[in-house]
Formats: C-alpha cells, sequence, structure tokens
C-alpha cells in the first residue's frame, strides 16, 4: 500500500509520529471490536447461559452455568428448522426467480435492444423512485387478488417470488455489466450461428460470474431480511421467515432460549457473508450508488 | 406513470462507442429479421415486465386510486379528498411527522458523520484494514429481528448491558426505551448500528480515489489536518458525499422495522409513532387502504424532490 492519504508518511516514521500511530491503532482496533463484535458475543455467550445468568446485573463475560440444552430448546419450541427451512426455500427461489428473469431482461435491453426497450427500462427504474413502503399496502392488495389471474397468492411462495423478481436495481447492474462487453464478441458468435440463447449462456453467463455472484447474494441477503413483506403476506405461522416467526414467538420463551434462537437465525448470513466477503464488498463500491 | 422522463437515461445509452444497429440492411429480409430479432428480444424481456406489471406497475397505479376511493365490504367509491382529511384530523398525523423528522435528523447526524469518520480512520490505518471492514459491516449481515431484539436487551432498565456501562463509569440509568425523550434517539442509534457498514464502506472506497498528490499540495501550503479534510477530502468526495445522504433522508423517512421492533411501533406517548408505521396501522389494523394511501401518497409527494435530486446528481457523477 503507497497510496498517500491524510496523514503523510514522514510524520509517521518519525517516532513520535510513530508512537501516536500505534495507540491510535490499538485504540481504534479496541473501539470497534467492542462496539461491533461486542453485542455479538453477548448474545453467543448468554445463549448458553441460564435462566438466572442471563439476566444477572452485572453479567458475566463467560457463561458459568453452560447450557448448549437452550438452543436446543429453541430449535425445537421455535421450529426453527421449519423457519429455516421455509427462509431457504423462498430465499433460494426468488434467486432462481430474480437470476432467470432478471439477467433475461437485462441482456435482451443490453443487447437485443427490443422496440420500447428503453422505455421499459425507464419505466423499471422509475419504481426506483417512489418509496417502497408507499407501494406496500397496493401490492399487498394485489396480492390478496391477483388481476386478470384472480388468484390470492396469501401463505403462497408466489408472493415472495415474484415480487422480488421486480429488481430494477439488479437489472440495473447486470445490464451496466453486459453493456460493457465488447460486441465482436457476441457478432463473432451469431455469425457462427449461435442462437441468442446460446450466446447467452455460453458467453455472456461464464464472462459475467462476478456480478451474478453480487446479485445473488443480495438476492439472498434480501429475502433473508425483509420483515415486514413476509410478516403481511405469509400469516400462517407454519409459513412464516425466520424473521416473523421469531418475532411472532419472542414472547413466549425464556430470555435465553430466545436469544439462542436469535443467534441460530444469525448464522446463516454470517456465514455466507464470511465466504463471500470480498465479492460482497466489491459489489456494494461497484453498484452500491447507482440506481 | 409519471416519472419514466425523470430516470436516468445513461442507463439506456452505451456506455461507450454507439453500436451499429445490429446487421447490415439487406433489401427483401430485413423486414422479416428484424421482426423474428424483435420477437427474440421481446421474448427475453416478457417475464421481468409481467412481474414489474403486476407487482410493481399496477400498484404504483392503483396507490394513486386508492387514495380518493373508501372500500367498504368490497363496495369501492369514490371520495375525493375524504381520506386526506381523515388523514390530517388524525391527532397522531403531526406527531408521526415530527418523530419521522426527528428521527431522519437523528440518523442523519449519526448515521451520516459516523461511518464517514470511521472510513476516514480506517483508511488512515496502514494495519488491520481488512478486519476493521469486516467488523463494521457485520452487523448489516444479522436479520433485522436479531439485530433489533438484541437490541431490546441491550437496552433493558433491568439487566441490560448499556445502563450497566453507563453505571459502572457514574452516569445515572436511563429507561432507553421506556422514557418518551429518549425512545427515539435509542432507535436512532440502534439502526446506526446496524445500518451503517454500508455506507462507510462507499466513503471508504471514495476515499481510496483521491489522489495522493492533493495532500502533498495541501501540506506545501501549511495545512493541519483539519484544513486537509477541509480543503481536500471533502471536496473531493462531495459527490459521493451529497448522493448519500440524499439517499439516506429517502431510506430514514421510511422507517418502520426498528420502531415497529423496538417499541411496539407507537412507543411511550406515542413518540416513537412515525409516518409508515401509521401508514401500516390504517392499513393493516384500522382496514382503512384509502386512509393509508393518501398518507402514503404524501410521504410519495414529499420524498419525490429528494429522488430527482439523487437522479440528477447520480447522472451528473456519470459523465
Amino acid at each position: 500500500m503507497s497510496t498517500r492519504t491524510l496523514i503523510s508518511p514522514a510524520q509517521l516514521a518519525r517516532p513520535r509520529g510513530k508512537a501516536l500511530y500505534w495507540v491510535t491503532f490499538g485504540g481504534v482496533v479496541t473501539l470497534f471490536t467492542v462496539v461491533f463484535l461486542g453485542p455479538m458475543y453477548w448474545m453467543v455467550s448468554s445463549g448458553f447461559k441460564d435462566t438466572q445468568e442471563v439476566v444477572r446485573t452485572p453479567p458475566t463475560l463467560v457463561p458459568e452455568s453452560f447450557e448448549p440444552d437452550n438452543y436446543s430448546q429453541a430449535w425445537n419450541v421455535m421450529d426453527l428448522a421449519g423457519l429455516l427451512g421455509n427462509t431457504l426455500y423462498y430465499a433460494f427461489g426468488a434467486l432462481a426467480f430474480q437470476l432467470v428473469l432478471d439477467v433475461a431482461a437485462a441482456y435482451s435491453l443490453s443487447k437485443l435492444r427490443p422496440v420500447f426497450g428503453k422505455a421499459v427500462l425507464g419505466m423499471m427504474l422509475a419504481t426506483l423512485m417512489i418509496p417502497a413502503t408507499v407501494l406496500v399496502v397496493p401490492q399487498y392488495l394485489t396480492v390478496l387478488d391477483v388481476p386478470v389471474f384472480e388468484r390470492n397468492l396469501l401463505n403462497t411462495p408466489w408472493a415472495i417470488w415474484l415480487p422480488s423478481v421486480t429488481n430494477a436495481f439488479n437489472i440495473f447492474l447486470l445490464k451496466r455489466f453486459f453493456d460493457s462487453i465488447p460486441r465482436e464478441l457476441l457478432d463473432a458468435a451469431s455469425m457462427d450461428g449461435a442462437s441468442a440463447v446460446r450466446t447467452l449462456w455460453s458467453i455472456v453467463l461464464p464472462i459475467s460470474r462476478p456480478i451474478l455472484g453480487v446479485v445473488s447474494i443480495f438476492a439472498i441477503v434480501g429475502v433473508w431480511k425483509d420483515f415486514l413483506w413476509p410478516m403481511l403476506t405469509l400469516p400462517d405461522p407454519a409459513k412464516q421467515t425466520l424473521n416473523v416467526g421469531i418475532y411472532s414467538l419472542s414472547n413466549g420463551v425464556p430470555v435465553n432460549v430466545l436469544i439462542a434462537a436469535l443467534t441460530m437465525a444469525s448464522l446463516p448470513t454470517l456465514i455466507i457473508f464470511l465466504i463471500f466477503q470480498r465479492h460482497i464488498m466489491s459489489g456494494l463500491t461497484a453498484g452500491g450508488l447507482k440506481g | 406513470m409519471s416519472a419514466p422522463s425523470l430516470t436516468p437515461s445513461k442507463a439506456g445509452r452505451p456506455r461507450h462507442s454507439q453500436p451499429p444497429p445490429a446487421g447490415p440492411p439487406s433489401p427483401g429480409g430485413s423486414f422479416g429479421r428484424s421482426l423474428k430479432r424483435n420477437l427474440t428480444a421481446h421474448g427475453f424481456l416478457i417475464g421481468a415486465v409481467l412481474c414489474f406489471a403486476f407487482f410493481s406497475w399496477y400498484p404504483m397505479v392503483r396507490e394513486f386510486f386508492l387514495a380518493f376511493q373508501k372500500t367498504d365490504q368490497g363496495e369501492v367509491s369514490w371520495v375525493g379528498l375524504d381520506n386526506l382529511r381523515t388523514v390530517f384530523n388524525d391527532p397522531a398525523f403531526w406527531q408521526a411527522w415530527r418523530n419521522t423528522l426527528l428521527f431522519t435528523v437523528l440518523a442523519l447526524v449519526f448515521g451520516f458523520a459516523v461511518p464517514f469518520v470511521v472510513a476516514l480512520v480506517i483508511n488512515e490505518l496502514r494495519h488491520g484494514k481488512g478486519y476493521l471492514r469486516l467488523l463494521v459491516y457485520l452487523p448489516v449481515m444479522l436479520p433485522p429481528v436479531a439485530a433489533v431484539l438484541l437490541f431490546k436487551y441491550l437496552y433493558d432498565p433491568g439487566y441490560g448491558l448499556l445502563n450497566e456501562l453507563f453505571g459502572s463509569v457514574g452516569l445515572p440509568e436511563q429507561q432507553w426505551l421506556q422514557d418518551p425523550d429518549l425512545s427515539m434517539l435509542s432507535v436512532v442509534i440502534a439502526s446506526t448500528w446496524m445500518n451503517m457498514g454500508g455506507a462507510a464502506l462507499i466513503y471508504l472506497a471514495a476515499l481510496q480515489g483521491i489522489p495522493g498528490e492533493l495532500y502533498e499540495a495541501a501540506e506545501l501550503d501549511g495545512a493541519g489536518l483539519l484544513r486537509k479534510i477541509w480543503h481536500v477530502t471533502i471536496p473531493q468526495t462531495r459527490l459521493i458525499l451529497s448522493l448519500m445522504l440524499l439517499m439516506q433522508i429517502i431510506a430514514t423517512m421510511q422507517v418502520f422495522v426498528e420502531p415497529f421492533l423496538l417499541t411496539g411501533g407507537a412507543g411511550p406517548e406515542g413518540s416513537t409513532t412515525t409516518v409508515v408505521y401509521l401508514i401500516y396501522q390504517y392499513a393493516f389494523n384500522f382496514n382503512d387502504y384509502g386512509a393509508a394511501a393518501a398518507l402514503g401518497l404524501l410521504l410519495l409527494v414529499l420524498l419525490a424532490g429528494f429522488s430527482a435530486a439523487y437522479v440528477k446528481l447520480s447522472r451528473a457523477e456519470d459523465e
């Protein structure tokens, strides 16, 4: 790292600068660890405490009682397996729909350029200007009675999957990436007689792996983190997501069991993040501001 | 659909060279070919367009209609401005706007300044950047219910860690979520902790793009640390800062989940009732979709200005 920042390297090289730097460094690392990791550590460790210890003041840093039973109790009482299964089902379903339909749309808008393509893209991007919460009420009414088809999607996964496709931001990210693929590459393929599907599958998609990764992670995390929409559209307790299920059961279980449940609900996204953190971070900074 | 003209046309414009219209026009077959090309293209587009039509565009139009209608046991009637009147006459109306504004201002003070300072600090360090970046972003990955309930325990007046911390440095203990004067601040602190990671990383990326010579030049002019921040760092990141400011205003004006989970929505003496919580109440507790839509429309109108400014600025950034 040789890029110059606020503080000059010469200043840092002096003994006083060096000392100051290390003091600041230590302070920052400690502070950040306490502030960001502290609450999470408290969550994980409290999940192991017994009922008395979890509400004791001052709190114990290392659990004195050790009750892994809280975790299995949370798993059974709150039916975490069911909730987790539901959430995975919704998240990966939404991912599949978004990957197929949004990628196809972005490819069409970027490379096939249909008539009215620009108008369609404009209308898609226009949805980004409407505050999402304002649309929740009419969207909910639509789910209750989908026009033309006259279906009620309440308590069905479609209520999560289909609206997740209307992600103009993802389409925009994908389209921008596809725009950067040289036209000559695709022309060569079509010269060889490749169809549009074939070109998409064998040329565009392999090049686009990084952006597909980013979009996929956003799609999964989006469903995982959503609260209001699944709460409204999946009132049946057997069909709920982790977020909603834990929320609706949160008053009926002992604190330590609930905290154990929170820990388990947090683990999947944290693990996804730790595995894919480089992709997520680069995706964030590449596309974080556009929209 | 009134907005398409406002949308970033940069998206429709190729960034590099304008590609020639597909294939050289050959007499005779060109119409058939262009028809076929268009059919294929629309075939690729249709799935997403249908989803948008049903779950985005139609609800957008419906929002406008709903605001001027009343639904009574399946009977829809036009009521003109009645819904708006209902909303205006609700004693919670002004309180909700005041609370939302308070949340937005507090969230800007914390959620805007804190991540920028955090990014500045991380950028200056020569070690452990990866670890610090990871830490800052970690809470963003927690499901909101986990993060919010976690904070509910930290705020607990009985055994909460926060009061423990206050007590250990000699400060008086607080009724964080139960005190109407503190409840919104408590919500903002939790919200900032949960959400600031994304902003901090974006600032960090922007800071890394500042050419080092600018700092050198400033030093030659005898500028100290604060002057360098004021005259180099901030002007160099101004566009991103203003974009994030607009984005934050748009997002925080729509706050719902944090107060809903932390204080049940209304909070002590209605001190955390936000506009979106009021919309939620009208629609899902009182079954008054018309009032909910009317209030939603007001929020939409208010935020449209910020959205338009955002689009304009992000287009400027692209050029």
